[in-house]
């Protein structure tokens, strides 16, 4: 029990220093870009993936696993899906001023 | 070692949102979020307890063909859909992680299956709870943003009670679930929060969405790092919070953007007020109404213009021909900006990205802050698919719903051209005051049949 409060407390240490910094990186985030915000977090919320992978991990057929190997789909569809429509997103905004300086 | 390769993890991370700090660093950051993304998958990979490297790649290559397939074809007007979609898989996925920690705590570390430690079995059930959570209320929010469900909020008796009363229920049998660990218990808290889930986000109309779609990307963060805490990995606690911070933000930015308190919004049941005594009888009252060739004239002799799109800009996908127009009258010498309120459309930015998509330059899309001060110094307001955001009442009628609400100023400019389908009031349910006014002209029709109508009068 100590170990494990030990361990609690350390999670809560990172956790509220990170809310700390999501707190200041995301204010600082430009308004135009609130829905690639939105993209990346999505992707990046993803990284759950790795809790299904341990999961997942060991062989045989566990009902674990299986559960284990849904969760690995599902955040998949996330990470691919999130990055790339991010990526759609963000390539829209750079060609601008340049392309139309190029046309005057 | 372990530790180090997801502490660069999550430092990546932290770079990815910092580069959306500018459009010309944003790139970079997605690139360095999806690198943060490999190290995490790649270092879980090496872990000894993970042997079974068939079948997870075949389920990566499931889920990423079908994430790939829809971010690849997805329309930019269906984005606040597609983002309620994804976070709903979220929710789901760390509903999954959480049974598969339950079912399997060896694999875990956190106990043998029957005597899981007390603290880890809170941790799951609250992850597991949030999860849930998100899961149906994404796809709820997904329908009503869909339109397979109605975006009409749906309200009954004692709603805040139900949904108070189902949440003691769900902190009672989560006490029960520590105690005697129970899978039964377990997947009662799941369908008793998925169940809860749909309750917070019925009430809550089409219009408020953008502030709903905000709430459900902070539970999702906060729902990995509730598996966080469960599997006490620093990585998933740090990526929970950064996304829970952000959806958190930005449901805030979403709710100022409407003058609702945060408390209001996370109870829900906003979005249903119909006030009968703000619609004011206005059937006497002379509309100015124009058509293309009009607003074309109006705008060839101005020297400025401010362009006001909202979400029938985005419903009538009349972005491309809105951008054309804007690039005639820059060639004709008329300065052209774009004046974005924080809540229009669906998602937050959703305007700004639509612009870009029509190739519109960023650095003529303007926030509200930038540009209000610049309406009285601007010839036209060419406001196309808003409404409420433009309404003087937000500022002169403290008896109206939207009293208090920034608004862009258009009024102040000496004329406006409201380009709509018809006189309907927009979601507030309030009439705009704008519309009678002598220096308004109404344009009725069809956003983009509008737009590519006054591209050919000015180019005529």
């Amino acid at each position: 029990m100590e170990a494990h409060s030990e361990v609690f407390v350390i999670g809560l240490t990172v956790f509220f220093l990170a809310c700390i910094i999501g707190y200041y990186v995301v204010w600082s985030v430009t308004p135009a870009l609130h829905s690639p915000l939105m993209g990346v977090t999505n992707a990046i919320s993803s990284v759950i993936i790795v809790g299904a992978i341990l999961a997942a991990g060991p062989q045989g057929f566990e009902i674990s696993k299986i559960f284990g190997l849904i969760g690995v789909v599902l955040a998949s569809v996330n990470i691919f899906g999130g990055f790339l429509v991010t990526y759609r997103m963000l390539s829209m905004f750079k060609k601008k001023t340049k392309k139309i300086k190029e046309k005057e | 070692m372990v530790a180090i390769l997801y502490l660069i993890s999550a430092l990546l991370f932290i770079f990815a949102l910092r580069g959306l700090s500018h459009p010309e660093s944003s790139r970079m950051g997605n690139i360095l979020g999806i690198i943060g993304m490999i190290i995490a998958v790649f270092t879980t990979l090496m872990f000894k307890s993970v042997l079974s490297y068939y079948e997870i790649g075949f389920a990566i290559l499931i889920g990423g063909a079908i994430g790939s397939f829809i971010a690849l074809r997805i329309e930019m007007t269906a984005l606040p859909q597609l983002v309620a979609a994804f976070h709903s898989l979220v929710g789901l996925a760390a509903v999954f992680v959480a049974a598969a920690a339950f079912y399997d705590p060896v694999a875990f570390n956190i106990g043998n299956v029957g005597s899981i430690k007390i603290a880890s079995l809170v941790e799951m059930s609250i992850g597991t709870f949030i999860g849930a959570i998100t899961f149906s209320g994404s796809v709820l929010a997904f329908g009503k943003l869909q339109g397979t469900i109605s975006g009409k909020p749906i309200v009954f008796k004692f709603q805040h009670a139900i949904n108070a009363i189902i949440f003691l229920i769900i902190i009672l049998l989560i006490t029960l679930f520590v105690i005697n660990q129970s899978p039964t218990l377990f997947w009662t808290i799941v369908i008793i929060s998925i169940l809860l889930g749909f309750l917070v986000v019925i009430p809550i109309g089409g219009a408020d969405m953008p502030v709903v779609v905000s709430m459900l990307n902070s539970y999702s963060g906060w729902a990995a790092c509730g598996i966080g805490f469960t599997l006490s990995n620093n990585l998933l606690i740090i990526t929970g919070a950064l996304v829970g911070a952000s959806g958190a933000i930005l449901s805030y930015i979403m709710s100022k953007g409407m003058n609702r308190s945060i408390i209001n919004v996370v109870l829900g049941g906003f979005g249903g007020e119909q006030d009968g005594s703000s619609s004011k009888d206005n059937s006497d009252k002379i509309v100015k109404q124009g058509n293309a060739e009009d607003a074309a004239y109006i705008m060839k002799n101005a020297d400025s213009v401010i362009i006001v799109p909202g979400y029938g800009m985005a419903v009538a996908q009349a972005q491309h021909a809105l951008r054309e127009m804007g690039d005639i009258l820059k060639k004709e010498g008329i300065e052209v900006r774009y004046a974005i309120h924080p809540v229009a459309g669906r998602m937050p930015g959703h305007m700004n990205v639509l612009l870009a998509e029509a190739n519109v330059p960023y650095e003529e899309v303007l926030e509200l802050d930038e540009i209000n001060h610049d309406f009285p110094m601007t010839e036209v307001s060419f406001v196309i698919g808003a409404n409420d955001v433009t309404n003087p009442a937000a500022k002169t009628d403290e008896t109206s719903p939207i009293y208090g609400m920034p608004i862009l100023d258009v009024e102040k400019s000496q004329s406006v051209l409201f380009v709509k389908r018809s006189m309907a009031t927009g979601y507030s349910g309030v009439d705009n005051e704008l519309f009678y006014r002598d220096n308004t002209t109404m344009l009725f029709g069809d956003a983009k049949k509008m737009c590519e109508d006054i591209v050919k009068s000015l180019s005529a």
